[in-house]
């Protein structure tokens, strides 16, 4: 059981689906944690305050790491297997093949810059929320306005408004987002095909399926990026001196 | 009318290879592409020169053994033809072609244009039977077979073995050959009772042979000369997958 898993071409498959499954599903939940921050900057607190360093959330967070983690090394080898069935010598001549997606043929590539974009959403939010209140009590002071301003890792929402004022941070997340909107196009329906669950009929659908997922993912996570952009004067002034409830 | 070849020459296994061109000229728009090679061997004969290998046999799209990489597309630019199925006209008059062999590391050039596509014989041999005791021939109507499934299992046994899916696949895999050999024996019940050891058998065998693990490009059922849908690797998956949680 556990060896096809690892040493034959259709488990392998089914462990990258089942892990995108999962990363898929999570991209969700944390879409809609922050579409509380449309609503109310305390409501985003007090889920941030809920998902902070306790049993359940840090549990969480290890899964979550260890569907990456899988995702990714499965990722590597299989483009190192395929890499090497395609042989040393390569066509002189390549086309797009009818109806064949370009995502499709460079899930590597976005992965890559998926992971790219995830190490600097680490530094800018993990390591300044979930990190600090691991390690005791290391403050997040940046400068704002010419004062150093204290970030308390349960102030989500300053420090979310505090990152998103930089234009430059709004333009990466957004560069970041569209590779995933790629990624997912493919991903989505990919994935109920490595299990099986696919035929004429669905293709359309599935696809279909797939560019309204990654479309909502992408829509879900801009909006607040834009907005915080836009009002990011007003937050900050309003949660500066927000304390949690103790 | 008149054409310019770049045809991958190589004398052996061993042998590093290189595109060569020629020029054939005076060719008739219905002039099949294979008869337009036969013509430039023809005058290759003639000045003296080693003619170029390539794979044919039946020449009316059945037995699966022409191959080519034509302009970047296994079996030419036409959909749903194998290359002996494709004809001058489909060209442009001056129109200059790269022809090149199937290149997968499963299946070696042993000369110019001709691989070693034994591979597939191998994953065949695997399990892409049905084991039978044959007494008389049993009466034609005797097991019953809803339509729907007949038809699907003929879409499936259409595959002629040509190689072009793990030709064109950027990873080199088989999967929709495998499918549809899995797929067609699957849909009756003959088939049926050995499904589970079918699909072990025939995925291992892929995989120790070094083919690729499937993606889900679609570039395969694009180029198949038989249009083969990758709905048969869907139920190649699911075949293989409940196989090996009943184990
Ligand atoms: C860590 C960086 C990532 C890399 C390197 C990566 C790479 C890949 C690769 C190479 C595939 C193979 C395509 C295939 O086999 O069909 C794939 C599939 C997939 N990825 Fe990712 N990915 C990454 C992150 C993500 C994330 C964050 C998500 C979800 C939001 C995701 C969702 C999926 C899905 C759903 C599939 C389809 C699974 C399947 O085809 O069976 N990936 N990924
Ligand atoms: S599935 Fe299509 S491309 Fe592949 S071997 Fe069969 S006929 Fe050729
Ligand atoms: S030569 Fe037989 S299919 Fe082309």
């Amino acid at each position: 059981m556990s060896c096809f898993l690892t040493n034959s071409s259709l488990g392998k498959k089914l462990v990258m689906s089942v892990t995108g499954c999962f990363l898929v599903l999570f991209i969700l939940f944390h879409m809609s944690m922050n579409i509380t921050l449309l609503f109310s900057p305390e409501a985003y607190n007090m889920v941030c305050e809920f998902l902070g360093a306790n049993w359940y959330a840090l549990v969480g967070t290890v899964i979550l790491v260890a569907g990456i983690a899988i995702h990714f090394i499965y990722a590597l080898m299989l483009t190192v297997d395929n890499y090497r069935a395609r042989g040393k010598q390569r066509y002189a001549v390549t086309v797009k093949e009818k109806g064949v997606e370009w995502a499709s043929k460079n899930m590597l590539l976005l992965g890559w810059i998926i992971i790219g974009g995830l190490a600097l959403h680490l530094i800018h939010f993990w390591s300044k929320m979930q990190l600090v209140e691991i390690m005791g009590s290391h403050y997040f002071t940046p400068e704002i306005d010419g004062t150093a301003t204290v970030i308390n890792p349960a102030n989500g929402a300053l420090l979310v408004a505090y990152t998103f004022s930089k234009w430059y941070n709004v333009l990466i997340y957004i560069l970041w987002l569209a590779a995933l909107w790629f990624h997912l196009t493919h991903g989505v329906w990919s994935m109920f095909q490595s299990v099986g669950w696919a035929n004429d009929t669905w293709y359309p659908r599935l696809k279909c399926i797939a560019k309204i997922v990654a479309t909502l993912v992408l829509l879900g996570f801009a909006v607040v990026l834009i907005l915080m952009y836009l009002n990011s004067g007003d937050i900050i002034a309003q949660m500066s001196h927000w304390v949690p409830e103790a | 009318m008149n054409f310019t070849l770049k045809i991958w020459r190589q004398k052996d296994a061993k042998s590093h290879g290189a595109f060569e061109t020629y020029k054939v000229s005076d060719i008739s728009p219905d002039t099949s592409f294979l008869e337009m090679m036969d013509i430039l061997n023809n005058n290759l004969i003639h000045e003296g020169k080693e003619p170029v290998a390539f794979d044919h046999d039946c020449r009316e799209g059945i037995c699966g053994m022409c191959s080519l990489h034509i302009n970047g597309h296994a079996h030419g630019p036409e959909q749903a033809v194998t290359t002996c199925q494709i004809y001058m006209r489909k060209f442009r008059d001056g129109q200059t072609i790269v022809i090149e062999p199937w290149r997968s590391a499963a299946f070696p050039v042993i000369k110019d244009l001709v691989v070693d596509r034994g591979a597939y014989d191998k994953i065949l041999q695997a399990g892409g039977f049905v084991s039978v005791r044959t007494n008389s021939v049993p009466d034609g109507n005797a097991i019953p077979i809803p339509k729907k499934d007949a038809d699907e299992s003929m879409d499936a046994a259409a595959c002629v073995g040509c190689g072009a899916c793990a030709a064109t696949c950027k990873n080199g895999s088989a999967m929709l050959f495998v499918a549809a050999r899995v797929s067609s024996l699957a849909k009756l019940p003959q088939g049926r009772v050995e499904g589970a050891r079918r699909a072990k058998a025939m995925v291992a065998k892929m995989d120790e042979l070094g083919f690729g693990n499937c993606t889900n490009t679609g570039a395969c059922q694009a180029e198949c000369p038989k249009s083969i849908s990758i709905a048969h690797i869907a139920r190649l998956n699911r075949e293989f997958l409940s196989a090996k949680f009943e184990d």
